[in-house]
């Protein structure tokens, strides 16, 4: 049963996960993108349309993507170049994104694909219970697993990562490296959305293989909490995502054993969880946020 | 004196504001004008009032559409789907009539909106399609009295306003024989949205089936808290198959993707709502379905010659098997002669009237006697059950 609840976490827990990560991105780079669940809902359908279309899931992950990156381009636009304020633009690209796929979305809820599929990792797989909860996923599941490690090398030690985080906390050291740090803030969120995309394909051409409208259903708003809850760092963002996707599998399995606990205390019992236990490893991290984004919640912002 | 200035000009849009608000209210009231034509300004209620009935002509009449308004969209392989289809049968049935359709309408004030819309291009005959369209299309109907309202599954009634709905959970009796048949394991899964009444009979029917046919099954129930959230239903999906069951079926709005699931991971599954069997090719067994074009045009056919008022449909409409309202769709490929058989000879007990899923005795999940042996309960009784019978692994909010 413990290994049935893990293997759910990593399940459900995917696309919040790459979600975050692609968020994290961007706030390092002093860019909060409160849009993040509209990037989501234009990859999951991005993907599932490209997917029908071509009958290829990978074509089908990298054009969810770029579509949650096209999104996630307006609201780089229009912090970065028009000096709008990042939270109002976020939340109007979170509705925009809800809509826009909603009405294209139309003519693809009936329609059947051929997406990724559980591939067993051989050998690994076999292990007694480690094996069946981290070996036996889908690709897009894998990869996001060395996502994490990947981002956190590149964020703290490499170059680049020294510039995308200069970005976020003092952008007079990149003008006097010569870089331009709205270059950096505009890749950072484009990288951002294109993660989030990657997020919205693997609900829906891995492991759902449906496209409904609004299928993200707030897992793009909880990427974001996750984010600041994380204290900016990819492991514990991942671990947060996880720890979603874990109480989510606990309350399918604790309500399958027939026990007198409510339906709907059970429903909200992964955000209570996840922020609950979230809470306790943050709380001295207060420092690490970067100063860009403090500005933004002090709403002094200058884009 | 600037500021003064500024001062008066905030007054005035402040004023203008409140008029176009206020034009924009008594606006609905307008709509009626073509029965009565003394809507010259007041506030709706009390132009519609007198218009409707000193006109002469019975509700529903006299209009040039029909309103259809659905929770969600149209090829959802489920409840929306199957409501569509009846709303294309009604435009075949009267090509004079314009269908005006109206999807994703939330269970909220925005539904008004959409049906006053609606009134106000033309339509007399609107079908507000979904459980909690139920309350703002009671407030319409109470602004128009010379429109017909018809709900799908409303436990409440106006003037104007009848209810129809379909005794589903004869079919879903049906499949929970056939699914006590097939399961090996005799471990059922139900993904269901929220636990009300509805959802419960159908969990019930579905059990009481399985067990007159296998009396050691239990279904497994789990609450998603959603009636179309695919995540949520893969996660249930796969919790069910990882416990062990060996047969899924649902109660949500959309059922594509706990059939694809199901598919893929080799266990079986039970239709709702629409018939899905072109997504399980090995695992379909059967499903219960909605038949509402006879139904739809028969209902409108009423309300526009005029006879709604007194007849089946003004109050609460229940069809069932007999009338072919609810059905259950084709079989599986790869469920044998034998089951089949069975089935088919259950639904003729049951339309003979012989056979009753609820016929007492019927215990709840503590063993409690809930309908007494010998009896048959009503529809109404049925329609507001509040426990899971035995058998029914899950808990609802007592």
């Amino acid at each position: 049963m413990i290994a049935d609840i893990l293997t759910g976490a990593l399940r459900s827990g995917t696309s919040v996960m790459l979600a975050s990560q692609g968020e994290l991105i961007s706030e390092r780079a002093g860019v909060i993108n409160l849009g993040t669940e509209g990037c989501m809902l234009a990859g999951a359908l991005g993907g599932f349309a490209t997917t029908v279309w071509t009958g290829n899931p990978w074509l089908g992950a990298l054009a969810g993507g770029l579509c949650g990156m096209l999104l996630s381009l307006i609201h780089a636009c229009l912090v970065l170049d028009r000096g709008a304020n990042q939270l109002a633009s976020g939340l109007t690209l979170m509705f925009f994104g809800i809509g826009v796929t909603a009405f294209l979305g139309r003519s693809f809820v009936s329609e059947q694909i051929v997406g990724f599929n559980p591939a067993p990792i051989p050998v690994l797989s076999d292990i007694p219970v480690l094996g069946e909860v981290l070996f036996n996923h889908d690709p897009l599941t894998y990869l996001s697993m060395l996502l994490v490690p990947a981002l956190w090398f590149v964020l703290f030690r490499t170059r680049i990562g020294i510039i995308l985080r200069a970005a976020g906390e003092r952008e007079e050291v990149l003008f006097a490296c010569g870089v331009n740090p709205r270059l950096v803030r505009y890749a950072a969120v484009l990288a951002g959305g294109f993660l989030a995309g990657i997020g919205g394909a693997q609900l829906s051409v891995a492991y759902t293989h449906s496209w409904v409208e609004n299928m993200t259903a707030g897992r793009g708003v909880v990427a974001v909490a996750m984010v600041i809850f994380a204290a900016w760092r990819p492991f514990r963002a991942m671990l947060g995502a996880y720890l979603f996707g874990a109480a989510q599998a606990l309350q399918l399995t604790v309500q399958q054993q027939g026990l007198p606990i409510s339906p709907y205390f059970l429903f909200m019992a992964p955000y209570v969880l996840t922020l609950a236990a979230l809470l306790i490893v943050e709380r001295r991290k207060r420092s690490s946020v970067p100063e860009g984004l403090s500005r933004v919640f002090a709403a002094d912002a200058d884009g | 004196m600037k500021r003064k200035r500024n001062r008066k000009a905030g007054w005035v849009c402040a004023l203008m504001a409140l008029l176009m608000l206020m034009a924009a209210c008594s606006q609905p009231g307008a709509g009626g004008g073509s029965s009565g034509g003394s809507s010259g300004g007041s506030s709706g209620e009390s132009s519609g009032g007198p218009s409707g009935s000193s006109g002469g002509e019975a509700p529903g009449t006299g209009g040039s559409a029909i309103g259809f308004i659905f929770v969600g969209t149209k090829d959802d392989y489920g409840y929306n789907q199957a409501a569509y289809i009846g709303s294309e049968a009604v435009e075949k049935a009267f090509p004079d009539l314009k269908v005006l359709r109206a999807e994703n309408v939330p269970e909220t004030a925005e539904a008004e909106r959409v049906l006053e819309q609606m009134i106000k291009d033309g339509a007399k005959i609107l079908f507000p399609t979904s459980y909690g369209h139920l309350d703002p299309a009671l407030n319409v109907a109470a602004r128009h009295p010379d429109a017909v309202f018809f709900h799908q599954g409303g436990l409440k009634t106006a003037e104007n306003l009848g209810t129809y709905f379909g005794t589903i959970w004869e079919p879903v009796y049906l499949a929970g024989i056939a699914a006590g048949k097939m399961s090996k394991t005799g471990k059922l899964g139900y993904i269901v949205s929220v636990p009300i009444p509805q959802v419960l009979l159908n969990i019930n029917a579905f059990t009481l089936g399985a067990r007159s046919v296998n009396p050691d099954a239990t279904t497994t129930v789990v609450f998603t808290g959603s009636w179309c959230d695919p995540g949520q239903q893969a996660n249930a999906a796969n919790s069910l198959i990882d416990g062990g069951a060996d047969v899924l079926t649902q109660h949500q709005d959309c059922t594509k993707t706990i059939i694809e699931t199901a598919e893929r991971r080799g266990v079986m599954s039970v239709g709702y709502h629409a018939d899905a069997s072109s997504l399980a090719s090995l695992g379909w067994i059967v499903g219960s379905v909605w038949n509402w074009p006879d139904l739809f045009v028969d209902m409108a056919k009423t309300a526009v010659e005029g006879n709604f008022k007194g007849s089946k449909y003004d109050g609460k409409f229940r069809g069932g098997l007999a009338d072919n309202v609810v059905r259950l769709t084709g079989f599986g490929e790869n469920v044998p002669e034998d089951v089949r058989t069975l089935v088919e000879q259950k639904k003729e007990e049951l339309l003979s009237g012989r056979l009753h899923p609820f016929a007492g005795p019927v215990r709840d999940q503590s063993g409690a006697v809930r309908i007494e042996e010998g009896v048959i309960p009503t529809v109404e009784e049925l329609e507001s059950t509040d426990y899971l019978v035995e058998g029914v692994i899950g808990n609802i909010p007592q």
